[in-house]
């Protein structure tokens, strides 16, 4: 204790040089933390994406070495491939179903961890199993769950007479992508019921118990304070939830191959085979450029209406 | 009139309860499934009425994916690069969501909103060119494009989670240790960094999981079991003439009985990591 004031008084004439030499470091230090994340990210995720751009105007070819300019010719192609048109369907089939599945069923699952129970902790810690299971196992198990002559499901359907006869899920064009839908939703409902807990428990508690003082119902007061106040965190999720949904792969590949009869080929798994099975690398560029796009129009339609909705609730 | 509002209470109790019955149960039973298929013989397994519980249950499958298989090549390919790409993303992630939450950069919420969007990018928008470079580079089926790639994959979530965290931290305390003469390293290393490792626990399992799943970047990059990943290997798991139920359910479980656990004993962590951004609205 004693020795402070002295120490004290010799750091001050260095503090002084210390604080030139600082003002330095504090101007060039956060660019050097920030470099190595920068850098990766600059030749890992965005220098590709350009130089998909690049490709997607050639016809480079892995199989025979060709390797020109040919402007637009790709996408003309895409215009006409009757294949993309169905996969670009089925993506946004898909998308659209799993995304509004998924906001309405982790809606009701929210509103039902929002109450105080014992064994609260529970449930969530069993929702974050889908979750944390690999998409690959997930397809792998949907697909013994669903299996046309020994799955479970169709045999829990036909004890308690909803089906007639054993159903081939996934083996059948016309219930291949219902299948790959349920799959997604049990793997992602419980993620987005957590997100939407969380904002739930954002709403002031006085707000509700002034409703509630006011003669309101518990259904009145979720529809009238609740919801609304949710609603933006709602859209957020949504949007999410929805490009990522956009670009499904590992259900699709896995479970059915896109198949049977191309009824479930989705766009991640249509460009993936031109890449790599038909070794058409122009042409799988066009193709995911065009994916690229389509996802930049979600995100920014999304984007306009959560931005006018922000606008709307703060003025 | 108070014995009937009495009866509606226990009504909507009743009702909670079976609801969230429901949702534990629509959660782990498919699970549950999986794990009992693994230990059932194939005989039971083709049997017309399924059988619950794996009576009289065999070890054969799990015989099966590790000698004849090879499955532990597959477990020790993953776990490396899970586990690099976890060291790299939380050191590569810690720096730059330290600089963005507590030194002076301009626009650091652009840079961390343009950081975010990256992690939108349809993934298979950057296969083509990787792959491209990877072969120009001589990087085919080795570990390090994989964990290139899932480092550019997993630093915008472990970016933005630990930069919520970062922020949670007083900043009386960076002046104060400024004042004692402590650099923006410093600073890091031996104050932030400290006080904030329940987020890079969390971060970090995060991270690992995101690198343990990954299936479309191992199939294209890797081949032979050599290199080839968990969730590659479990995809190219059939026989000609028969799909191996057995056999894929017992290597379902010893690849996520690891996750659920983790997951189960961190779980409040976790979801107070993933939901940040949805509490901060």
């Amino acid at each position: 204790m004693t020795a402070l004031p002295s120490a004290g008084l010799a750091a001050g004439s260095r503090r002084s040089k210390r604080l030139g030499r600082r003002s330095r470091a504090e101007r060039w230090a956060p660019l050097l933390f920030l470099l190595p994340a920068v850098v990766t990210l600059a030749t890992v995720s965005v220098y590709p994406v350009l130089d998909g751009m690049r490709l997607s105007l050639r016809n480079t070819m892995l199989s025979t070495q060709e390797d020109e300019f040919v402007g637009l010719a790709n996408y003309l192609r895409l215009t006409g491939d009757p294949q993309f048109w169905s996969a670009w369907q089925h993506t946004m089939l898909f998308t659209a179903a799993s995304t509004l599945l998924e906001t309405l069923l982790g809606m009701a699952m929210a509103v039902v961890l929002y109450e105080t129970f014992r064994g609260r902790g529970w449930v969530r810690a069993a929702m974050l199993v889908p979750w944390a299971i690999p998409t690959v196992v997930t397809s792998k198990m949907f697909g013994w769950l669903f299996d046309g002559q020994h799955g479970v499901v169709n045999w829990l359907l036909m004890q308690a007479g909803l089906i007639d006869g054993y159903v081939n899920w996934y083996g059948d064009s016309r219930t291949a992508l219902l299948t790959i839908i349920i799959a997604d939703v049990w793997k992602t409902t419980p993620f987005m019921a957590l997100l939407l807990l969380a904002g739930l428990q954002t709403v002031p508690h006085s707000l509700v118990e002034a409703a509630r003082i006011d003669g309101a119902g518990p259904w009145q007061s979720f529809w009238s304070i609740r919801l609304p106040l949710l609603f933006t965190t709602l859209l957020i999720a949504g949007m999410f939830r929805a490009l990522d949904a956009f670009r499904i792969f590992d259900l699709v590949y896995v479970l059915t191959g896109g198949g049977p009869a191309d009824s479930t080929e989705v766009l991640s798994t249509l460009s993936y085979k031109v890449l790599f099975s038909g070794l058409d690398f122009g042409y799988g560029s066009a193709l995911s450029a065009a994916m690229f796009i389509t996802e930049a129009v979600i995100a920014l339609g999304f984007g306009l209406f959560i931005v006018r909705r922000m606008r709307r609730d703060n003025g | 009139m108070p014995s009937s509002w009495r009866a509606q209470l226990l009504i909507t109790r009743i009702a909670l309860y079976l609801a969230s019955a429901l949702i534990v149960v629509w959660s782990v039973a498919p699970f549950l499934w999986q794990l009992s298929t693994s230990f059932q013989e194939d005989r039971l397994l083709s049997s017309p009425t399924p059988s619950f519980l794996p009576w009289p249950g065999t070890l054969e499958h799990f015989r099966n994916i590790f000698v004849e298989k090879e499955f532990h090549l597959y477990i020790v390919n993953s776990a490396i690069v899970a586990g690099l790409t976890t060291l790299f993303c939380l050191a590569i992630g810690a720096a730059a969501a330290f600089a963005l939450a507590r030194l002076r950069v301009y626009y650091h919420f652009g840079i961390l909103a343009l950081i975010l969007s990256v992690s939108m990018f349809p993934q298979i928008a950057i296969v083509a060119p990787l792959y491209l470079a990877a072969s120009a580079l001589g990087l085919m089926n080795t570990y390090t494009i994989l964990v290139l790639i899932y480092l550019s994959l997993g630093l915008p979530l472990v970016i933005w989670v630990l930069f919520g965290y970062f922020q949670t931290i007083p900043r009386e305390i960076d002046e104060a240790a400024i004042i004692d003469g402590a650099g923006p390293l410093r600073l890091m290393v031996s104050i932030i960094l400290p006080m904030s490792l329940p987020g890079f626990v969390t971060t970090g399992l995060l991270a690992f999981i995101m690198a343990w799943n990954e299936f479309m970047f191992a199939l294209a990059f890797t081949s032979g079991v050599e290199r080839q990943t968990i969730p590659v290997g479990i995809a190219n798991f059939t026989n000609l003439y028969y799909v191996p139920w057995g056999d894929l359910a017992a290597a379902s479980v010893v690849v996520t009985l690891p996750l659920v656990l983790l997951v189960l004993a961190f779980q409040r962590w976790i979801i107070q990591g993933l939901t940040q951004g949805a509490v901060k609205e």
